[in-house]
C-alpha cells in the first residue's frame, strides 16, 4: 500500500536500480537487477508465432544452469516489429533477436548468455541487408520513431506495477494531486493541443473543460477501448503492454473534471487485453493508487471494466455509453453532448486508449514539450498499425508530419515482391485511401481530411497493384451494412443500396449511371446519417472514386477487373510463350477446366473455370495470367 | 445426487451458476451485458430459456434481453462447435486473401459460415478483426491463433483437432 508520495518515490528509486540495465547502464552498475535481463514479447503477433515456447525454453535454460539470481526473464508487451516476431531483447547491449524459435534458444543461451558472443544470424536485417544488433536504436524501423504513447510497450512487464512505477509511473498522478488544481490540469491539456487519437481529433482539453464546468455531483470518465476498425491494433497493444498508463491518465481525468468513477469499455475479442487491464486495476487498487483517498490527498477514484460484445457502432461515443448502460448500442442525437448528459445521464468524458496513454507524459514534461513535436495543427505523435502488402508489418509511433513514404518505404521496407505501391488505407471503414501521388504529404489530421481520408484510430493498410479498389470499397460497405445499428434510415437503407450497386459493378453488371447514383447516394448519406458511423460510411467509395475512377469505369464499360480480383469478370489465361507444358496446372485444376497435352500445350475452358487460382499458384513459370491485367 | 443422470446434473449445475451470476450483478448499474457474457460462458450460447431466466432475474422485459442478444454479434442463440473456427475478415487479412481461406474452410468442413458440423465438433465463422494484423491472414480456432495462413494450410490445421482423442 502506497499512502504517500514519498513511498511512491522510494519504490521508484528501488525499481530504477533494478531496471538500470534496461536504461542503458552497462553491467556492473548495479547488483540489484542481476547481470542480464532478457525481454521476450509475449503478446499479439509474437505470441501467435510462438513466443511462449521461446520464453519457456529460456526459463528452462536459466533454471538448468542455476542462473535465476543472475538473469531476469521478462515477458513484455508489443515491441512493434510484428513481422519479424517472435522478438526478444537481451540487456546489456539491447541486442534484439528476430524470428526466434524455441530451437534457437539453446544457441542464444550458450553463445550470448554464457560466452558473451551475440548470435548474429538472428539480428534484424535492415533495408540495405546489414544485420543490426541494437535494432531498437539503429534499425530504420525504429530510428524515425518517437515513442510517447508506446513508451513503455515492450520495455516493461505489463503485469508489474513496480516496473511501471520504476519508469516514472504514477508520478503524473502524484504531481496533479499534490501540485495542481483541476483547472491547472485542464489548462495544461488545452495548452498541449492534444487532439483525440480515436479518429475525429477533437481537442481533449476542451472536452474536459466542458465536463468540468457542469455543476453535477456525479460525473464519469470513460475510456474507449472498443477498437473496432479492422486492421488497427494500437489500443490492444497499449492495454497489453502498458495498462497502467491508461489507468493513471483516467485518474488524472477524474481529478480534472471532478469524477470518482471510470469505465473502460473493451472489446471482448481482446481477451489478453482484458486480462492484463483487469490485473492492472486490481494491482493499482491494492497499492492504493485507485480507490479511496489516493496518496493521502482525499481524492478518490475507481475503475470498472466493461466488455463489448461485437458491435462496431459501439465505438461511437453515445452508442458506447448506451451499451455500458446495458442496452442495444444505438447512438443518440447530439446535443446534448456527453460532457453535459452522457453515461447514466450524467456529465461524461470519453477518450480513447492512445489519448490516455499520452497524457501522463504531457503532465510530467509540460505542454511546451508536447507542442514542440508535430505539425502546426496536429501536435505530438500518432501510433499506426501498419499492415497489408508491406514487408515489415507492425506498430510504429511517429511524430505528426511524418510522410507516408517514410513509413512505408524507410521504416517498413516497402512492398514485397517488387510490386508497386497503389494506395494506403487509413481510417478503416470511415476513412479512405491515399494514392501514390500523396506519398510525400506530411501526415496530420487536416492533411488526411484534405486528401479525402481521415486519421482514424491509426490502422494503415498498404495495398499493391493486386488490390481492386472497387472490391475494397465493397468490402468496407459490406462491413458497414453489417454493423449499421438500423436506427436511422440513411445508414440502414442507404449503405445497403450502395453495397448492392458496388456488388453489381464488381459482377460486371454495372452501368455508367450506377457510378453517378453512387456519388449522389454517398453525399446524401454523409449529410443526413445520425452518427459518425453512417456519416463516414460513404468515405471509402468517395475516395476510391476520386483517385481510382478509371477502375470503376473498367468494371462498368469494359467489364474487366484490372487488378484481377473480381471473380465474376476476371479470367485466367495461359501465356503460350511462358508455358513450358509441364502439365502441373492441369493436375491441380479441381474442376478439369484445363485441357490439352504436353505436345500441343494447354488452354483454360472459361465456361468450366471457377477462378479458384490454384493453377496460377502452382505454375512454376508464372505462365498463368489475369486476362485483364494491363498489357495482357 | 444419486438419482440424477449426468446430463441433468450438468443442467442443474449450470442453472445454479447462472443464479449466482444474476445475484452478483443484481442492483448494479447496467448489469445486462456482463450477465449475458457470463451466461454465455456457462452455457456456450444463449437459448431462449436462459434469456427468460435472465429477464426474470434482473427484472427486465424479455424483449429488452432478446433485443440486446440479437444486437451484438458476440452473443449467439445457436450452439457453437467444440472447436470454433474464426477466419479474420479485417482489412489487413482481407487484402491478403482471407476470402480464399474462408472458402477453403467451408469446403473442407462442408458447412456454411455461421454453421456447425453435425457432430458438433467444428463451427465456422467469419469474424471481425482480431488485431493480429501483423500476421495476416489470421485464423483462430478457440484461443489458438494461426498466422500467415494459406488455403493449403487449412487441411493440416484442421487435422490437429481431428486427431485429438475424445477424452472421458
Amino acid at each position: 500500500m502506497i499512502k504517500t508520495v514519498e513511498q511512491l518515490n522510494a519504490l521508484r528509486e528501488k525499481m530504477q536500480q533494478e531496471m538500470a540495465l534496461r536504461r542503458g547502464c552497462a553491467d556492473g552498475c548495479t547488483e540489484m537487477g542481476g547481470r542480464m535481463q532478457i525481454l521476450v514479447c509475449g503478446v499479439a503477433g509474437c505470441q501467435s508465432s510462438g513466443s511462449m515456447g521461446v520464453y519457456n525454453e529460456l526459463k528452462r535454460c536459466i533454471i538448468e544452469n542455476k542462473l535465476e539470481d543472475e538473469i531476469r526473464l521478462i515477458s513484455t508487451g508489443c515491441m512493434g516489429l510484428c513481422a519479424l516476431g517472435p522478438l526478444m531483447v537481451v540487456y546489456p547491449g539491447r541486442v534484439m533477436y528476430t524470428k526466434v524459435q524455441p530451437e534457437d534458444v539453446a544457441e542464444i543461451f550458450q553463445s550470448h548468455v554464457l560466452e558473451g558472443k551475440p548470435v548474429e544470424r538472428l539480428f534484424a536485417e535492415d533495408n540495405d541487408g546489414s544485420k543490426i544488433a541494437d535494432a531498437l536504436g539503429h534499425h530504420s524501423f525504429y530510428t524515425k520513431q518517437l515513442k510517447i504513447a508506446l513508451k513503455n510497450c515492450g520495455t516493461i512487464d505489463p503485469y508489474s506495477i513496480d516496473e511501471y512505477i520504476g519508469v516514472d509511473g504514477y508520478q503524473a498522478l502524484a504531481k496533479v494531486l499534490k501540485e495542481m488544481d483541476p483547472e491547472d490540469v485542464i489548462d495544461t491539456m488545452k495548452d498541449s493541443n492534444l487532439r483525440g487519437r480515436g479518429g475525429a481529433g477533437f481537442p481533449t482539453g476542451m472536452k474536459w473543460a466542458f465536463a468540468a464546468s457542469q455543476p453535477k455531483k456525479q460525473k464519469y470518465v470513460c475510456c474507449n477501448a472498443d477498437e473496432g476498425d479492422p486492421g488497427a491494433f494500437m489500443d490492444r497493444s497499449v492495454l497489453e503492454g502498458d495498462p497502467h498508463s491508461v489507468i493513471e491518465a483516467m485518474a488524472i481525468a477524474g481529478y480534472a473534471i471532478g469524477s470518482n468513477q471510470g469505465y473502460v469499455y473493451v472489446r471482448a475479442e481482446y481477451p489478453v487485453a482484458v486480462k492484463t487491464l483487469t490485473a492492472a486495476i486490481e494491482k493499482a487498487r491494492e497499492y492504493g493508487l485507485l480507490g479511496e483517498n489516493i496518496l493521502g490527498t482525499g481524492f478518490s477514484f475507481d475503475l470498472e471494466v466493461r466488455l463489448g460484445a461485437g458491435a462496431f457502432v459501439c465505438g461511437e461515443e453515445t452508442a458506447l455509453m448506451t451499451s455500458i448502460e446495458g442496452h442495444r448500442g444505438e447512438p443518440k442525437p447530439r446535443p446534448p453532448f456527453p460532457a453535459v448528459k452522457g453515461l447514466f445521464d450524467e456529465p461524461t468524458i470519453l477518450n480513447n486508449v492512445e489519448t490516455y496513454a499520452t497524457i501522463p507524459r504531457i503532465i510530467l514534461n509540460g505542454a511546451d514539450w508536447f507542442n514542440s513535436i508535430g505539425t502546426e495543427k496536429s501536435k505530438g505523435t500518432k501510433v499506426f498499425a501498419v499492415g497489408g502488402k508491406i514487408a515489415r508489418t507492425g506498430l510504429v509511433e511517429v511524430p505528426m508530419g511524418t510522410t507516408l513514404r517514410e513509413i512505408v518505404y524507410d521504416m517498413c521496407g516497402g512492398i514485397p515482391g517488387g510490386k508497386d505501391f497503389k494506395a494506403a488505407q487509413t481510417g478503416g471503414p470511415s476513412g479512405g485511401c491515399i494514392p501514390a501521388e500523396a506519398l510525400d504529404t506530411p501526415i496530420d489530421y487536416d492533411n488526411l481530411i484534405a486528401l479525402g481520408s481521415m486519421m482514424g484510430s491509426g490502422g494503415l493498410i498498404v495495398m499493391d497493384e493486386d488490390t481492386c479498389m472497387v472490391d475494397l470499397a465493397r468490402f468496407f460497405l459490406d462491413f458497414t451494412v453489417d454493423e449499421s445499428c438500423g436506427k436511422c434510415s440513411p445508414c440502414r437503407i442507404g449503405t445497403k443500396r450502395m453495397y448492392e450497386i458496388l456488388t453489381r459493378i464488381t459482377e460486371g453488371k454495372g452501368e455508367m449511371y450506377d457510378i453517378e447514383k453512387l456519388e449522389i447516394l454517398a453525399r446524401n448519406i454523409k449529410n443526413s446519417a445520425l452518427c459518425g458511423l453512417g456519416q463516414t460510411a460513404p468515405n471509402p467509395i468517395l475516395s476510391a472514386l476520386r483517385y481510382f475512377k478509371d477502375e470503376y469505369i473498367a468494371h462498368v464499360v469494359d467489364k474487366k477487373c484490372p487488378a484481377g480480383v473480381c471473380k465474376s469478370i476476371m479470367k485466367y489465361k495461359i501465356d503460350p510463350d511462358l508455358c513450358r507444358r509441364c502439365s502441373i496446372c492441369k493436375k491441380h485444376c479441381p474442376v478439369e477446366a484445363i485441357t490439352g497435352d504436353k505436345k500441343n500445350g494447354f488452354v483454360i475452358n472459361q465456361d468450366v473455370c471457377i477462378k479458384c487460382g490454384q493453377c496460377q499458384a502452382k505454375c512454376p513459370f508464372n505462365a498463368i495470367l489475369h486476362r485483364d491485367r494491363k498489357g495482357v | 445426487m444419486a438419482n440424477v443422470c449426468n446430463g441433468c446434473a450438468d443442467a442443474l449445475a449450470m442453472e445454479k451458476a447462472l443464479d449466482e451470476v444474476i445475484a452478483r450483478y443484481k442492483g448494479t448499474k447496467g448489469p445486462l451485458i456482463p450477465v449475458l457474457h457470463e451466461a454465455q460462458a456457462i452455457y456456450g450460447y444463449l437459448p431462449f430459456e436462459v434469456q427468460l431466466k435472465i429477464a426474470e432475474g434482473l427484472d427486465l422485459p424479455l424483449a429488452d434481453v432478446y433485443g440486446v442478444v440479437s444486437f451484438y454479434t458476440g452473443f449467439t442463440t445457436k450452439p457453437k462447435g467444440k472447436y470454433r473456427v474464426s477466419v479474420c475478415m479485417g482489412t489487413a487479412c482481407y487484402v491478403k486473401g482471407a476470402e480464399a481461406i474462408l472458402d477453403k474452410f467451408t469446403t473442407s468442413l462442408g458447412i456454411n459460415v455461421g454453421d456447425c458440423t453435425e457432430d458438433g465438433k467444428f463451427s465456422l465463422d467469419a469474424c471481425r478483426c482480431v488485431g493480429a494484423c501483423g500476421l495476416a491472414p489470421v485464423v483462430m480456432i478457440n484461443d489458438d491463433v494461426y498466422g500467415n495462413m494459406t488455403p493449403d494450410k487449412v487441411e493440416d490445421v484442421l487435422k490437429k483437432y481431428e486427431d485429438v482423442q475424445e477424452g472421458i
